[in-house]
């Protein structure tokens, strides 16, 4: 009896407590709406992420871990940032002014103006068409590298880590080749060998990126398998498959997440690198990575040929960090085992 | 009447890359347990409880040996007998707070058992954990909640509240309660006593504190360095 009464005195602390922190947050956020309209909205966007967050690993610390993702403002700024970015490459169409392609031969290398707010680069074209159209390149790429590696990367660190023996020999042997070589090396060889294009960049950076997050799932699953839970259910006779699936995969989550999210601008970085080298996306498509390497001849004469797509893929890469960096700050602290 | 016969029970470790060293955490233990009694297991760390009570439930695979349950030996059980041998033999730890999957929330903790063997379906399940919850004496309320919102006592109570959804013959008690204070202690060992009377359940009692197997024991047996080295 004393230990239910004295578990409910904890039970009701907690729930003053939670009440009371509540309560300060909601005093501050007040106080910031009636500060700026622009500040609401980012804590709107925390509050989603933190939502999406927060589901794709389903924990009842979702409302604590949302307020600690809103009380870090680069970490708001950042998914304000890739909202912001996801809405130019879908409404890419209607946000740039121009035809990214067309030609105005007469008009080339002219700066910024009215009618072309980043200026022209030697073929006339609009930079700020092409830097908006090369969103929708850039962000396409980094996501689908990600969820491709994520997810195969994922099921290897599973498997290895959890059969051990033989299967991870070998994995983690092919883990250990591919970052035996530098990235960017491997990444050239593989779209060197298949061309360039869209889809081949994505293979290449693929099949450079999966053992980062083999890796770490393998560590974490070495780690989670010496826990009483999964000893508890290798008790009740649970399927080895049931085990990885219920037991070991939630428990990754939170840190795949968080790794992903970094990853993606990682991706952007690289992709941009190979289209500068010539080795992405062929030449007349907008891609920030191309437009860079276009405009070398002319970085003193038209500076801005460069330095717009430069910001974006500063920007970009920045917000992803940040919004990553934010994700596991606010996901370490809550959960139990790991995030 | 024996419900588990331990024969010559042999658990080695072998290490050492050049030069085999052979660590041997349980070397020949020998022991019967009668139904609804319960053997106390006392001796220092590191001496092979924990790994005896392990290789006893197959949970390790014993080097020699052989463990027979209720007159049928288990060493050989594979697919579906081996199954339904998690319905007969359980086991508590000693952390009950790495004992339950911190994703889960209690209710799916109590019910995984249930599903995992499919003892009972869909509409019977939640009257079934709701009896279980309340067998252990904890508020349904905390049904909701997941494992790290909850005291290491309330945690004790819902680990064995899953286990006994499976109804067992044989339970493995390893340490149950050293990482709980004195009082919440006593409250587990006489919720474990209670349920050895009202279920007829046998015990495996394993701690290093000889007072509580003393209480908690109808034998009590000494182990060092692998070896029962007392009875009494």
């Amino acid at each position: 009896m004393t230990d239910m009464t004295e578990s409910r005195c904890i039970n009701m602390t907690e729930k003053t407590a939670e009440k009371m922190t509540g309560e300060i947050s909601e005093k501050k956020t007040g106080k910031k709406a009636e500060k700026t309209a622009g500040k609401m909205i980012g804590n709107i966007a925390g509050i989603m992420i933190g939502n999406i967050a927060g589901k794709m690993i389903g924990n009842i610390t979702r409302k604590k871990q949302v307020q600690e993702f809103r009380k870090n403002r680069l970490a708001v700024l950042g998914v304000l940032l890739i909202a912001f970015l996801a809405f130019l490459a879908l409404f890419a169409p209607l946000v740039s002014p121009h035809d990214p392609l067309e030609q105005k031969l007469e008009r080339g290398l002219e700066g910024p103006s009215l009618e072309y707010p980043f200026g022209t680069d030697n073929l006339g074209r609009c930079i700020f068409s092409r830097v908006v159209y090369g969103t929708q390149v850039s962000l396409g790429i980094g996501v689908l590298v990600v969820t491709a590696t994520s997810i195969a990367g994922t099921l290897l660190g599973i498997l290895s880590g959890y059969k051990g023996g033989l299967f991870d020999e070998i994995v983690m042997r092919g883990v250990d080749i591919v970052l035996a070589f530098p990235n960017i090396i491997l990444a050239l060889v593989i779209a060197g060998l298949l061309g360039s294009g869209f889809f081949n960049v994505v293979l290449a950076l693929s099949l450079t990126q999966w053992p980062v997050y083999t890796r770490l799932v393998r560590a974490q699953v070495l780690s989670l398998k010496k826990q009483a839970f999964v000893e508890a259910a290798r008790a009740l006779r649970a399927s080895n498959f049931y085990i990885m699936r219920r037991h070991i995969l939630p428990n990754c989550m939170g840190s795949v997440v968080v790794l992903g999210t970094l990853e993606i601008a990682h991706v952007i970085i690289f992709a941009a690198a190979l289209s500068f080298l010539g080795l992405g996306i062929p030449m007349p498509t907008a891609e920030w990575g191309s437009m860079l390497k276009e405009g070398i001849p002319y970085l003193l004469s038209a500076p801005h040929l460069t330095f717009f797509p430069g910001l974006m893929i500063m920007l970009t890469v920045l917000a992803f960090n940040f919004a990553g960096d934010g994700l596991r700050d606010c996901l370490d602290t809550g959960t139990g085992v790991m995030a | 009447m024996t419900l588990l016969k331990v024969e010559n029970l042999k658990k080695y470790y072998s290490s050492g890359l050049f030069r085999r060293q052979v660590n041997r955490a349980v070397d020949g233990v020998s022991f019967e347990l009668e139904r609804g009694k319960t053997l106390g297991l006392v001796g220092k760390s590191g001496c092979g409880k924990s790994t005896l009570g392990r290789t006893v439930l197959r949970l390790l695979e014993p080097t020699a040996g052989k463990v027979f349950f209720e007159d049928r030996e288990i060493s050989g059980l594979r697919g579906r007998e081996l199954k339904k041998l998690g319905t007969e033999m359980q086991i508590i730890f000693q952390h009950p707070e790495a004992s339950l999957n911190p994703k889960m929330r209690i209710y799916d903790c109590i019910a995984e058992p249930l599903r995992i063997h499919g003892l009972c379906g869909k509409e019977a399940e939640k009257t079934r954990v709701l009896e279980l919850i309340g067998g252990v004496a904890l508020d349904e309320e905390l049904l909701f909640r997941y494992p790290r919102e909850l005291s290491g006592g309330q945690l004790q109570r819902v680990v064995i509240a899953r286990i006994l959804g499976l109804k067992p013959k044989f339970i493995v008690a390893d340490e149950p309660t050293s990482m709980l204070d004195p009082l919440v202690q006593a409250q587990i060992l006489t919720l474990l006593k209670k349920l050895q009377q009202d279920c007829g359940i046998s015990f495996l009692f394993i701690s290093h504190d000889p007072a509580v197997v003393e209480w908690m024991s109808d034998e009590v047996a000494v182990m060092e360095g692998g070896k029962i080295v007392e009875f009494h």
